[in-house]
């Protein structure tokens, strides 16, 4: 089971659970089965099943987009970050 | 270049200068250097106030806003009695009474993209303080056209991200995030709420960053995105990609001119003016019992503190639970001021929805003008 850590901007989609294991091998179903699990969240990440442009999924210390995207392989002890753009600072 | 440092200025940057790593010409070179910050506010505050401690030759300040009291439990750069006085010269003031030998330039507007070019280009060093996307991504534009150094800090909540862009052939703004969040989706600024301390933390990492990328010491948070969270109490740092699409220095550039950043991210008004309703047009609806959905786009926080009656559906929830949202009759959007109320209108009007009016002046109004009890914040 890979570990998903949610950001606090999005752990009131998860009952504010901020790490959620789920089952998968690669980024594309680690977070199918995360917004199986969540469906709030997956509305919030996912967009017709793929990953919002501006949501951004870290396996490890790396940026899917420049692995394999969706496809990139995800082992049972990785941590799996979503990201999402902030812009406060005021 | 600037002259040398005097007498005075041996004795004020001494702490300095006894780091081996720094010594007078670090120093100088700090004195040499200019950088400029977008915005001073929760970032603004602590980078304005350390920058010129720390001895920088020359400030620029960037910001338009008036001092109010709800900014003092973070923007600590303004005190009290500066309440009701511009930013800048509340700023101003206190740079120079922590150093007057800083030369302090002050911008009084807007950044927008026809003047962003020409503020930008007369600093060595971008600091990026500002609080919302249009002008996140209009300040990372800029400075990759001009490569410019950017650092970058921004917050939410309790949650801080910090990076260095366009730094030694480095990773720019868009190759972290290439496209803006949709309005509606993600509670894009204010609303959210932030503790009050986590600006300071992340604008003094800011403050740090600036000052290692002008004495060239130490390793400049470029290629890494360090995520800080106040809650856990956790440091994470992730790797940033150049983007060959997006970064500066590319044979073929993407990012070649400023275009309207409001447009870029789906935040421009829709300048119908029909599609507004006032706050006595809505006491008058009530008292005749016409029938009507008043949605409050607001935090639960806010509506526990003063609530006019509406359905709670925050901004950030507002295209996800669409199903709660009638398509049928009138729904009035209703938030704080108006503003976040204007951007789930355009968010739902983006889903297919023709039955939306957006609430003028939001419950501030209505309790400033239809109903006193109901508590101001």
């Amino acid at each position: 089971m890979a570990t998903v850590l949610i950001p606090t901007a999005l752990r009131k989609f998860t009952a504010e659970q901020a790490e959620i294991e789920v089952a998968g091998t690669t980024a594309g179903e680690v977070l199918q089965a995360l917004a199986a699990a969540h469906p709030a969240l997956g509305a919030q990440i996912l967009d017709n099943g793929k990953i919002r442009g501006f949501v951004n999924v870290f396996v490890g210390d790396e940026d899917i987009r420049f692995l394999d995207g969706e496809a990139s392989p995800v082992k049972a002890d990785d941590e799996v970050t979503l990201i999402p753009a902030i812009a406060g600072g005021f | 270049m600037s002259a040398p440092l005097t007498a005075s200025e041996l004795r004020r940057y001494e702490r300095h200068i006894i780091l081996p790593e720094l010594g007078r010409e670090g120093q100088q070179k700090i004195k040499d250097g200019s950088v400029l910050i977008v915005g001073t506010g929760g970032l603004g505050s602590p980078l304005a106030l350390y920058l010129a401690a720390a001895g920088v030759g020359r400030i620029g300040l960037v910001d338009f806003d008036i001092v109010d009291e709800s900014n003092l439990q973070r923007q600590i750069i303004h005190f009290t009695s500066d309440v009701g006085t511009p930013k800048l010269e509340s700023a101003k003031r206190k740079i120079l009474e922590i150093n007057p030998n800083a030369i302090v330039e002050t911008h009084n507007v807007a950044l927008k993209s026809d003047n962003a070019l020409d503020i930008l280009k007369n600093y060595d060093v971008i600091v990026d303080g500002t609080d919302n996307f249009p002008t996140r991504y209009l300040v990372a534009d800029a400075c990759t056209i001009l490569n410019k150094p950017n650092v970058y800090g921004s917050i939410f909540r309790f949650e801080g991200q910090v990076t260095v862009f366009n730094y030694q052939d480095g990773p720019s703004y868009r190759c972290l995030y290439p496209e803006p969040p949709p309005p509606g989706l993600v509670p894009s600024c204010a609303e959210g709420g932030v503790l009050g301390v986590l600006p300071g933390v992340v604008g003094t990492l800011q403050a740090t960053e600036v000052i290692k990328i002008l004495t060239g010491i130490g390793t400049p948070l470029k290629g890494r995105l360090l995520l800080y969270n106040a809650l856990d109490l956790t440091f994470k740092t992730v790797k940033v990609r150049r983007d060959p699409k997006w970064a500066v220095g590319t044979p073929h550039p993407t990012v070649t001119k400023l275009v309207d950043y409001e447009q870029f991210c789906g935040l421009k008004r829709g300048g119908e003016v029909s599609d507004e309703i006032s706050v006595a047009e809505l006491k008058e609806w009530r008292d005749q019992g016409r029938s009507f959905t008043l949605i409050d786009v607001r935090e639960e926080n806010e509506y526990e503190y003063a609530n006019i009656g509406g359905k709670l559906i925050p901004l950030g929830e507002v295209v996800a639970r669409q199903s709660e949202i009638p398509r049928e009759g009138v729904v009035v959007l209703q938030c704080k001021v108006g503003g976040r109320s204007r951007q789930a209108l355009e968010a739902l009007k983006a889903q297919g929805y023709n039955n939306l009016l957006n609430l003028a002046g939001g419950i501030a109004a209505w309790s400033r003008e239809i109903d006193p009890s109901v508590p101001r914040y």
